[in-house]
Parts: structure tokens; sequence; C-alpha cells
């Protein structure tokens, strides 16, 4: 019917360990040869075979009974066509560590500063990446759930800015941490109310 | 030789606008709730034999002419095709001004002949006659495209019936970037997901979707060929990558980067190449939109505080090379309200949607050369990402309703919208495409 399948494998986007590459795009299917412009009197019966031509004919001059149009597709396939991309489910990485104790940095309404309750935390942290080079981290932040998708997404990354900053501060090298954000698209707690909100404006320390 | 539209002043009750059509067909129904003022009265009579096309054309094409806000659907029963010859009385006494019939025919290869002749009722002249052969699968394109003809004919306006709205769903924890007609029916998915999906973004030829993808653990800019579901990252840096933007001419995107720090505007060629920083702020800079000649691009930025809608020439300028960057010739476009996000430009470069935060967040309309007020366009309090249709006619955006995430259409009068139902899922995220699938590739 409509719709081709094509199954992705998920590129391999960040600087990880590279995920397997793009499998074969399987486009097997049939394509259907669709309607071109026919200049096909109203009146007559349907044919089967018609030429086809270029012109997209409106039925603004001329005698109307004697216009056609363009069908629905000129190319070799229904325009209607979508293919479908189907990516697996999420593979681990580093995302069960989210509730961990001592990995969640909570922030203040409308604030982007790290409170100083959260300090010895990040300190523990820039230490454990001073003294291990090796070892890097992702810093995601997040917001509540009030506001516009790609605003609360940049209200999250300068969250995670903001923690990042005090981890090289504190002596861990750039390299080692990447700040991201997942803005709203990741709440911790579903309610909306404050007490929902003020867990979700967080950055989650993880390592990767 | 447009029909001369008559006046008419009467409250349209919702249900008696409902097309009647079999609920399977229907991953979205169209609830049609306010009144226009003024609109032209046709009557759809059945096509012949489209029952056994398994698509009900004429009930597409009189919902679609509904939806517009122009024109009103009036008492089409009755059995007659493209060849008959109307009683123009006798529809003239049902209150109709014009009339289509029409017929579809299955042909020896399995494509479909549908053809229709549109009748001005009151003056008992022949508008349109005309024949489309298409695939089983472009049954609905065709009934929307002979919604646009007639659309075109009698008002001089284009249709968007044949256009496409993509959105995304969240249900389970499963993301799907979905493709429906501008009916909201016929929907495909385009990407199936775990991980979140913002941010689409037609192409100017219609053909693909910048989105963002957390799907490697951050936000990344990916362009996708609907049709093939070819995908590749465009902007994959360190950071986070979002919030795409078609140049009009479809060579490249303007993407919020965190890769220097702060969340700022950038704009990278197609390829991933060709990457210029745009704007310069020590502030939050997002939401890129191009004015549709290309010459600017529309942005939030929170510099001045709260979020406010700005402007940058799109082109480097004589400031960016002295090292002040663009961010010099930036000029503030919102001043009403502390919090002014998703700017949205319409298709004649006149008109600037966006949302306000004012107990409730809204869309809002106003003119860009200043000439009048914004205004609200809806009457809801969880707006976003407003979309215009490309005849500049509609906005589609999401809202919550009764609890759930649920896309709209308004007439930019705020006067007709319509609620585009899904099916017990959260539908966000609307994109509504160009007029260019008409052009086939």
């Amino acid at each position: 019917m409509m719709g081709l399948r094509a199954d992705l494998h998920p590129h391999p986007y960040t600087h990880r360990p590279a995920r397997r590459a793009a499998a074969g795009l399987a486009l097997l299917a049939a394509l259907a040869l669709v309607g071109c412009a026919s200049s096909v009197k109203l009146d007559e019966t349907p044919v089967e075979s018609r030429t086809p031509t270029a012109v997209g004919a409106s039925a603004s001059g001329g005698n109307p009974a004697l216009a056609s149009v363009n069908g629905a597709a000129n190319g070799s396939t229904a325009q209607s066509q979508v293919a479908t991309v189907n990516l697996p489910p999420a593979g681990g990485g580093a995302a069960g560590d989210a509730g961990k104790l001592g990995r969640v940095v909570f922030f203040d309404f409308d604030s982007y500063a790290v409170p100083d309750q959260f300090r010895s935390l990040i300190e523990g942290h820039a230490r454990l990446l001073a003294s291990n080079r090796n070892k890097r981290l992702v810093v995601e932040g997040h917001s509540d759930e009030r506001g516009g998708r790609e605003y609360n997404l940049a209200l999250g990354q300068k969250r995670a800015e903001a923690v990042s900053k005090s981890l090289t501060l504190l002596g861990a090298s750039e390299s080692q941490v990447e700040a991201v954000s997942f803005g709203k698209e990741r709440p911790v707690a579903e309610g909306h109310d404050e007490a929902a909100w003020a867990q979700n404006r967080r950055a989650e320390l993880k390592d990767r | 030789m447009l029909i001369q539209r008559r006046h008419f002043h009467r409250s349209l009750a919702a249900a008696a606008l409902l097309p009647a059509w079999p609920a399977s067909w229907a991953q979205f129904r169209v609830e049609i709730a306010g009144i226009g003022a003024t609109q032209l009265p046709i009557a759809i009579a059945r096509f012949r034999d489209e029952d056994r096309a398994g698509q009900a054309v004429s009930a597409i094409v009189r919902a679609d002419l509904e939806r517009s806000g122009v024109f009103r659907g009036v008492d089409s029963s009755g059995v007659l095709d493209e060849r008959s010859q109307p009683q123009f009385s006798d529809w003239r006494s049902r209150g109709a001004d014009a009339l289509a019939a029409g017929s579809v025919t299955r042909l020896a290869d399995g494509r479909f002949d549908i053809r229709f002749k549109l009748w001005d009722v009151v003056k008992g002249d022949e508008l349109i006659g005309q024949a489309l052969a298409v695939p089983a699968a472009d049954l609905r394109l065709a009934a929307h495209r002979i919604a646009d003809a007639i659309q075109q004919r009698l008002t001089g306006e284009p249709g968007v019936n044949a256009t496409r709205i993509a959105y995304v769903t969240r249900a389970a924890n499963r993301y799907t970037l979905r493709i429906t007609d501008a009916d909201g029916e016929g929907g495909q998915v385009a990407l199936a997901s775990p991980q979140p999906i913002i941010s689409p973004a037609w192409s100017p030829d219609g053909r693909k979707l910048a989105y963002v993808s957390f799907e490697s653990g951050k936000a990344v800019v990916v362009v996708q060929d609907v049709t093939t579901g070819d995908r590749r990252p465009v902007a994959s840096f360190k950071g986070s990558n979002s919030a795409p933007a078609w140049s009009p001419d479809g060579t490249r995107l303007a993407v919020t980067l965190s890769r220097d720090g702060p969340s700022q505007l950038y704009l990278i060629n197609l390829g991933g190449d060709g990457l210029r920083r745009l704007t310069n702020s020590n502030a939050i800079d997002t939401e890129a939109v191009f004015s549709p000649d290309g010459n600017f691009v529309y942005f939030v930025s929170d510099r001045g505080g709260g979020p406010q809608v700005y402007r940058v020439p799109a082109a480097p300028s004589a400031a960016a090379g002295a090292g002040l960057g663009a961010s010099a010739n930036a000029e503030r476009i919102t001043f009403n309200g502390a919090y002014n996000i998703s700017p949205a430009i319409s298709p004649d470069g006149r008109l600037l949607a966006y949302v306000t935060r004012n107990n409730g967040f809204r869309v809002m309309l106003q003119p860009l050369d200043g000439s009048t007020p914004a205004l609200a366009v809806t009457d809801t309090n969880d707006d976003e990402s407003p979309s215009f249709a490309p005849n500049g006619r509609l906005l589609i955006y999401a809202t919550r309703s009764q609890g759930r995430d649920v896309l709209m259409t308004t007439t930019l009068d705020g006067k007709i919208r319509t609620r585009l139902l899904s099916s017990g899922q959260d539908v966000r995220e609307p994109a509504w495409g160009p007029l260019s699938r008409q052009t086939p590739p």
C-alpha cells in the first residue's frame, strides 16, 4: 500500500566510539508508475494508456470541458509516499545514572547559577576529572515545562554550561566535559506544579 | 470571472459542518469551532463510484473547502456526475452559489481516473472541468487538488489543501515524526525514535525535513528526505545543535549551536560545511527564521533581559568584518510583554506570529510595519509553535485542551479555528509544508 518501510540504524552522530554506520536503505517496493497529465476529454470513457506531457493546465482559459491537469505525480512514485525510519530502542548509554545521588544539581526558578549547596558535589567531580584525564563527563541541563521548547532547550544549556564552567574552573579540562541540554523534553517529575518544576530544573552529571 | 461572493451572516453549528466518513479512515478529525462571517455556499455532490475507490473524495473536498473559512457546505444530496446537466434552479433553491460533481473510475492499470466539473449555479456557467489519473496512494492528494482548484477558481486565491503538515507525537515515551495532509488525515510516519524529536522544518521544495533529534544522547540537527528516508546529521557539534530554519533557496540552514559557549545563531550549508556565526552576544539567541526574501533572520534573544524577537541581516556585514559581529545590527521587533518567543513570518513577509507569555502562552499576530498592535488569535493558554499556511491565510499551532497536547488551525482573524483531533496521543511541534509539493519532482 502506501508508505515504504526503511529501517535505519542510528548514525554515529557523536564523538563516542562509532556506532554502526547506517545500514543499507532497503527501498525495494515497486514504485507505482503514476498519473501524468492527460489530454482526455471529460466525455470520453477512461482509457488505459496515456501520453505524459508536462502540462499543468488550469481551467482558466479555453473550454473547461477539455481541460485536464497534472495527475498527482509526474515522477515514478506516489507523491504522498513517506518512507518510515524506525530507530531501535534506546541503547543503554549513561541514561541509567539519572537519579543517582550526588549527580544532580537543582536550580532556582529562572536561575542559572549553581547553588552553594552543590559546591562540594561539583568540587568532587572536578577532582575526579583532574586526577584522571581519560575520564569524561556529560552535563545534561533540563528546564521545567513552562515556555517554548527551543527557548527551554537554551535555558537548559545555560544550566549545563554553568556546571561545566565550574568543573573546568576547579581543574577539569574543557575536553573532558560536554554541556548538552534536553530542555523540557525529559522531566523527572511529570506534575504541573512548583514541586514538579523544582525537580525538573536541574543538571545531571553523567559519565560517558 | 469570480462569482460575486454573497454575504451571509449565519452562525454555524459545528456539528452541521462535520463531514460523514468512516472513522477507520481518520487519524484526525477536524472540528470546526467559531463563526465565519462571510462564506460562499457550495454544494459538493457525491462523486459517482467514489465508494469503490476507498476514499470519500467528495467528503474530503467539502471538508477542505469548509476549513478554509471561505466556503459553507449546503445540502448536496442527489445523484449526478460531471456529465450531468444540473437543474440550476433546484440548486439555487438549496442556497448554493456553486456546485461540483464528478466520478471516480478504476483504470486497467490500477490507477484511478477522477473527473469533476464546477458550475456557477447563479449564472448557470460551467467553470472547471478536469480529469486526474492517480495511483490509489494519491487519491486523497487528488481530492485536495480538486479543492484547491475550486478555491482558486472561486476566490482567486490558492488553497493549501494539497500541502502537508509535519508534527511530532509522544506516546509511552516513543516519539514519532509524522506527516499528514493539511486536513490532518492520511498520516504517515517519517521517523520513530525512543528519544525526543523537536522543531521540524520543511525544506522550501517540500521534499525534506530538518529537525532536532536526541537519538545520540544530545540535540543534533538532522535533515531527512521524506520520500526515501535518507537522513544525515547536518549540525552535530560539541554541545547542543537545534532550531533549524531553511534559507528560502533551500541551500543552507540557520541553526542554534552552543559549540562556542552560549546558544548562538549560525548558518551552515546542507552538506555540513560553510559554518558562519550569525550572532555574537552573551545571551541566548535561538529560534531563527528567514524572512521570505532571505534578507533577514528573525530570532529570539534574551539579551535585553526576557526573551524578545529581533532580526539581523542574513548577509555578512561590514560591522561583522570589523569584529563587532552581526549582533551589532540586531533590531528589536517585539516590545509588548516580557516574554515573546517562537517567531513565524507570513509568506508575504508582512506579518509576524509569535507566542507571548501573559498568564499563559498565546499566539499573537502583528504587522511587521507596526501599523497596528499585536492581537491574540487564540483563546487558549498553552500555545506553542505557530506556523503559517503557505498561502498565508491560516496558522497552525500546538496547544493544550482537556489535558492533552493538540494541534489547532485558525484563520488570521481568529474567527474560524479547527482542532485536529488525534487518537489519544500528545501532538506537538506542527510545521506547515510549502505549496511546492504541487510541483512534481
